[in-house]
């Protein structure tokens, strides 16, 4: 058997299709005959400095592969299996791993290393395997190079598999001290230095504790900035990560290191090889992300305590930084623009540059503004190019009265560069720029209007001018007129842009008809433009939009035309489908929501249900959901008369249901389920049962993602309301579903803000259902049926109001549901809210909140408990 | 441990269009959803504010009946705005509950189920549908709470403010039940008894009846109403008397005995109910009325002195363009005002105006009604709150030419068939 292992291992990467597929298949079989044996004698291969390197890479994939896989059930189920097998056999496996590390072969050892790491994020965990780590160390005593660097790397590795939580201090100690030893200077082999240093960057998350003891931290640090000045260049790039590691998760203890650092990364940003610069540019990157999130939580308010303070490194490097940023954006590679992954010194310069300008606001514009009037004019492109990106940079951040004269003058500049500029990339950052200023200093809430009636005409004519120069170009020309829009989206009545609207609408559908509209998403651009301008379209414009449907129905139409299509083409198709459903949506929205125009709309509505529903049995994702957003918007529009559409549409529902893989369109279509209620109210009730198992499976299952389930309950509330007392027959299903989320819900481990987010998300869920079911059985003779769930539901809102971590819009719908209890159950509920513990005080809370809503539903069940306690 | 992707979104917009669109998309239906579970607790929370209410009934408010003016502007000039905030309480007051009464009356003017007139017999009239007569009267909603009753008119206009035996309709505690209970009627006031005759319920002891059907609806007014004493003889607490009206299935037998049936007051007209309809305020096609000479005085429309005018009036709302549209929802255009008159003639959008109709510039095309030419009478009675609906102009037109007769009606009662036609339906066993 051996044997033949190693020749099926070569053969199943051989380039013999045939003879592929044969071995593949018999892998499979041992596997399924045998799993220990296999496993088993994978590592033994691995092990084996006797056999092929290829074989036995692929031996340590196929392990590594058994042990751990990309969707959450799957690799719950092989962790699972792992732990099920027998000991003995374990035990072996990884006795084998372990003797891997020490094989001369590089790729064996780096193999074995990922695969113990594995082990170790199953194991220790569960208390197993508690003898590795110290085995490991004892490896870092051997004097053979190759076996310490395996060993670094396998440490690196664990570190990144396994929480901090499951290691004890001590350990942690043992295993940093090993690591940053590995590091240090005076590490005769560059092999064991790269890897200890790699390793450092994962043992991070393990380093709480040596980072809070000063002596330790200096050391570590020491060790980290030494390394950035090895001669080798992966060392220092690797060393720079772990600054860049360290900048965002101990922001608060590196202020005795900043102008050291500062030292570090302007020299590699100035004189460094590139993969080293964009690393120390990162850094800087880095720590801006961390000044704008505390800066943000202390929302202008500088006496509020935050967690960790402000430090200002950002403000105190200033003078020095900006130069060393603006040298980085004369650095511009050629083709740039027209390559989708670029990323060079001056894309990360002048990236960097714009998040300086948001930690620091006014500070950063005298600083800039001589580089920009120094080079704007000057012939060189790259001169030109680097003061307009300068200029659009620096755009968000500070104050608009700090820019706003700045921008008047620059704008006539902007527009005309845009028009004659010689360079693409020029005139392609010149776009972008005007799109800044649009976004910025453009709008509703901006004081002084860089765009007045003498300058909106000249600003469109150049803007539509430009969507005709080369993709790259045109697709800044398309964002920039975005950002124009939006900022007349609640001018009122009379728009600006109304003189110009059907020019507008008909450059963009030019656009969109571009033979080169595939490069730099030109096409999207377009698209997306146009949604942008239906949007913030006016009354006076409603004419307009609705000609535009049609329109784009033809060209949905023609999309749907059976020709044989190569599977590129399909995928070029299938965009396009998403893109003009998309846009279908934005107009069924924006007509819809008025009833002048939402009569004259609804004449397409038939063709238009069944163009989503050709869309439909085109089988991608995209498209689906695109559609499924459309169709919600309809049944908004079409109310009660939806229904005729209903048999042709169930299926896809229902498919979309169903769709655990893409959860997104699991989600969106969960949401058309609550469109459909209130526009069909109890007509729906004939697919009810069809709807409700699949909400039901949806929610039993572990496939699905989280997110779905909180508006699955709030669907639960949605159904309940449309159909009323109808809703009798789910209860026995819905409600212990709804009884143990919310048990869970409710003492649910905060420790951090997503979690929170989401544990407040499923509140709200679970409270919507609660408000819909009852009010759906308001003066029903079935409202005893709801009495038995009753104690329960006031026990949630108990333990909501004694957690105190439940956001506005949770504790809005809470009071609401008191009410909605007391309001449906009457008399009966009199004693059972005077029996709960915190009803009251929490009635008191919420009617004295500042918070309008709550204010209101508090008022609201003030008045129905009330009502209940007399009666 | 390969190095990580350093790089950040270049040139580009935070957001995707498309995660825009599913944002909005979600934000709209959160915002629907809330709509409509505040849509179950409306009524509640609207009747907490109304000033009427909050007032005791010894300082009723003035009936604003009288000064029908204040429902629109009155006068071009200007009135003196009430200066926000203004500390001067005493001065401003009168004028404050003014603005508060006109905002409750609008309201009011909104909540009214707006039968439409019948042009045509509904199919299934036998088996969907409840009839009644209709007592003649001020059609008018009633709200008992706080202490007080208070009924308004379809323009919102208060009627009369008394005490009555509703629940919480008077300050006799004792039999008001919970303190913040109220009802909502919807009753014709019958001047000759002083009566109010109930034709829906509303709202009953604060629970919402608007999503009930008909058939429940009335169930509970029947069985509710005369619970509380309320259909008793008026007495202290009690200033008028409510009665509910005999409501038949709209069979042979039921449509006869609402035709020709005695009933203590006059008769205008037949109602007609679907029984699965949910109370609905505004116009709509599952209430109907129907009249004929026999069952109404007022079967063709009269103008202020009580004659039948010689060419058939409508009353329709002047809009923005110009066009002149009915009540309906969406509205139906009529005709079209020219700028030029409506300059002259100082219109604004909004009023409703008085035409005349000559009998031939209208024309019945595809069943659809049409006017080709409308004459301007005059500007509408002030106190009116809405224009007519198609369904009435269309009546008032038939029943100046061909009436919808009571024996078409019988007639579109088929008589029971079921039973006869399934002998013809024998299993052949051979």
């Amino acid at each position: 058997m051996a044997m033949e292992v190693t020749q099926i291992l070569l053969n199943a990467q051989s380039v013999d299709g045939s003879i592929r597929k044969h071995a593949e298949e018999s892998l499979k079989q041992f596997q399924e005959q045998n799993l220990p044996a296999f496993l088993l004698s994978l590592s033994s291969e691995l092990a084996n400095n006797e056999k092929p390197v290829d074989s036995r890479k692929l031996a340590g994939l196929i392990l590594k592969n058994a042990l751990d896989a990309k969707e959450q059930h799957r690799k719950n189920e092989l962790v699972q299996r792992w732990l099920s097998l027998d000991m003995g056999v374990k035990a072996q496996i990884k006795a084998y791993l372990l003797q891997t590390l020490s094989s001369p072969v590089p790729d064996a050892r780096s193999t074995a290393s990922q695969v113990i790491a594995k082990i170790a994020g199953i194991e220790l965990p569960q208390k197993q395997w508690p003898e590795l780590i110290g085995s490991l160390l004892s490896n870092i005593h051997q004097l053979q190079p190759h076996v310490k660097q395996a060993t670094l790397e396998t440490l690196g590795y664990l570190c990144e598999e396994v929480s901090p939580q499951v290691v004890d201090q001590d350990q942690v100690n043992k295993i940093l001290t090993a690591v940053v030893q590995g590091m240090n200077a005076s590490e005769g082999s560059p092999d064991v230095r790269l890897a200890a240093t790699r390793a450092l960057y994962n043992a991070l998350g393990f380093a709480q504790a040596n980072f809070s003891n000063d002596m330790e931290r200096d050391y570590i640090m020491r060790v980290v900035c030494e390394a950035t000045l090895s001669p080798v260049v992966k060392i220092r790039q690797a060393a720079f990560e772990c600054l860049v590691a360290i900048s965002s998760t101990y922001y608060d203890k590196l202020a005795s290191y900043m102008q050291d650092i500062f030292n570090i990364t302007a020299k590699a940003v100035r004189e460094d090889e590139e993969p080293v610069a964009l690393q120390a540019i990162e850094f800087w990157s880095s720590i801006c992300d961390e000044e704008i999130d505390i800066l943000d939580e202390y929302g202008g308010d500088f006496t509020a305590d935050s967690d960790i303070p402000c430090f200002y490194f950002i403000k105190q490097a200033l003078p020095a930084l900006v130069p060393m940023l603006l040298e980085t954006l004369l650095k511009q590679e050629e083709d740039q623009d027209q390559d989708e992954g670029a990323w060079n010194l001056a894309m990360a310069g002048g990236t960097c540059l714009g998040l300086v300008a948001r930690t620091v606001g006014d500070d950063i514009v005298p600083l800039v503004m001589p580089f920009i009037e120094e080079n704007i004019t000057k012939p060189d492109w790259r001169q030109r190019e680097a003061a307009t990106y300068a200029f659009g940079s620096i755009l968000e951040g500070p104050s608009p009265d700090k820019l706003t004269r700045i921008v008047n003058v620059a704008l006539n500049f902007m527009l005309t560069a845009l028009m004659k500029d010689p360079n693409n990339h020029v005139k392609d950052t010149t776009a972008w720029t005007l799109g800044r200023i649009f976004e910025f200093l453009h709008g509703s809430t901006v004081e002084t209007p860089i765009i007045t009636p003498e300058n909106c005409q000249q600003i469109l004519t150049v803007l539509l001018q430009s969507m005709k120069d080369v993709p790259n170009v045109a697709e800044k020309a398309c964002g920039a007129l975005y950002f124009l829009a939006q900022g007349y989206e609640d001018v009122g009545p009379a728009s600006p842009l109304s003189p110009y609207f059907q020019e507008i609408i008909q450059a963009l559908l030019n656009v969109t008809h571009r033979e080169d509209a595939g490069e730099s998403r030109l096409r999207t651009a377009a698209y997306e433009t146009l949604n942008e301008v239906v949007r913030c379209s006016t009354d006076e414009t409603a004419p307009i939009v609705m000609q535009l449907v049609p329109v784009i129905m033809m060209e949905l139409h023609q999309t749907l035309e059976g020709q044989k299509l190569s599977s590129d083409e399909r995928e070029k198709q299938n965009e396009l489908q998403g893109l003009l459903c998309g846009c279908l949506q934005v107009i069924i929205q924006k007509l819809g929501a008025s009833e002048t125009t939402k009569y004259a709309f609804l004449q397409y509505a038939d063709q238009i249900m069944d163009l989503f529903l050709r869309v439909f049995a085109c089988r991608n994702a995209t498209v689906h959901e695109e559609a499924m957003l459309a169709i919600g918007a309809l049944a908004y529009a079409t109310g009660a008369n939806f229904v005729k559409y209903m048999q042709g549409f169930y299926p896809y529902l229902e498919m979309g249901l169903q769709n655990f893989e893409e959860y997104q369109v699991c989600a969106i279509t969960v949401g058309v389920v609550g469109d459909l209620c209130r526009a069909l109210e109890d007509k729906i009730l004939p697919f009810c049962d069809g709807i409700m198992t699949q909400l039901l499976k949806d929610l039993s299952s572990n496939q699905l993602h989280r997110s779905v389930k909180p508006p699955i309950f709030s669907c639960f509330g949605d159904l309940a309301l449309a159909i009323g007392e109808s809703f009798e027959k789910y209860l026995i299903y819905a409600m212990p579903m709804l009884q143990s989320a919310a048990e869970l819900s409710a003492h649910a481990a905060t420790a951090d803000d997503e979690m929170l987010e989401y544990t407040n998300q499923l509140r709200n869920g679970i409270l919507e259902a609660y408000s819909g079911i009852l009010q759906g059985f308001k003066n029903s003779p079935k409202t005893q049926l709801l009495l038995p769930y009753a104690p329960h539901v006031l026990q949630f809102l108990d333990a909501l109001y004694n957690e105190k971590d439940m956001d506005d819009t949770v504790m809005k719908t809470a009071i609401g549901v008191l009410g909605d209890l007391a309001d449906t159950l009457g008399s009966h509920a009199g004693p059972l809210i005077n029996q709960s513990v915190s009803s009251k005080d929490f009635l008191e809370e919420c009617l004295s909140s500042d918070d309008h809503l709550i204010k209101e539903a508090a008022d609201w069940a003030k008045l129905a408990i009330s009502r209940a306690i007399a009666g | 441990m390969a190095p990580h992707d350093l790089r950040r979104p270049f040139k580009r917009p935070a957001i995707s269009d498309q995660q825009r669109r599913r944002e909005l998309a979600l934000l709209r239906q959160a915002q629907q959803r809330s709509d409509s579970h505040n849509r179950a607790r409306r009524l509640a929370s609207s009747l907490l504010s109304l000033p009427a209410a909050d007032q005791p009934p010894s300082s009723p408010e003035p009936i604003l009946e009288d000064q029908p003016i204040q429902i629109e502007p009155a006068s071009p000039e200007p009135e003196p705005e009430a200066p926000e905030a203004a500390p001067t309480r005493d001065l401003n007051a009168v004028q404050a509950s003014k603005l508060k009464g006109l905002e409750a009356r609008r309201w009011f003017a909104r909540q009214l189920m707006l039968p439409e007139w019948m042009i045509d017999v509904p199919p299934h009239l036998d088996r969907d549908w409840y009839v009644f007569a209709r007592p003649a009267g001020k059609r008018c909603f009633v709200v008992s709470s706080n202490g007080t009753t208070v009924s308004r008119l379809r323009n919102g206009s208060v009627l009369h403010q008394f005490p009555s035996l509703l629940p919480n309709g008077s300050r006799r505690k004792d039999l008001s039940g919970p303190a913040h209970s109220y009802c909502i009627l919807d009753c014709i006031f019958h001047e000759p008894d002083q009566t109010y005759y109930v034709i829906d319920m509303v709202c009953w002891r604060g629970y919402s009846l608007y999503d009930c059907t008909a058939e429940f609806r009335f169930f509970w007014l029947n069985s509710k109403l005369a619970e509380t004493g309320a259909c008793n003889p008026p007495a202290v607490h009690h200033k008028y008397r409510f009665s509910v009206i005999p409501i038949y299935d709209c069979d042979h037998t039921g449509l006869q005995a609402a035709y020709t049936g005695t009933v203590p007051y006059v008769k205008d007209g037949l109602l007609f109910y679907n029984k699965h309809a949910h109370y609905q305020t505004g116009n709509t096609p599952l209430a109907l009325v129907w009249k004929d000479v026999f069952s109404s005085q007022y079967f063709l429309d009269t103008d202020s002195t009580g004659q039948v005018p010689a060419q058939q009036q409508v009353v329709l709302e002047l809009q923005d363009d110009g066009k002149l549209t009915t009540s309906d929802d969406p509205p139906v255009v009529f005709g079209c005002m020219d700028g030029e008159f409506l300059h002259k003639s100082n219109l604004r959008s909004g009023n409703l105006l008085r035409f005349a109709v000559r009998d031939e510039s209208v024309r019945l095309h595809d069943g659809k009604l049409e006017i080709l030419d409308l004459q301007f009478v005059a500007k509408s009675n002030r106190s009116r709150a809405f224009a007519d609906s198609y369904s009435k102009v269309f009546f008032q037109y038939a029943a100046r030419h061909s009436p919808l007769r009571i024996e078409d009606l019988i007639a579109s009662i088929q008589p029971n068939l079921g039973d006869n036609s399934k002998t013809t339906d024998v299993d052949m066993d051979g």
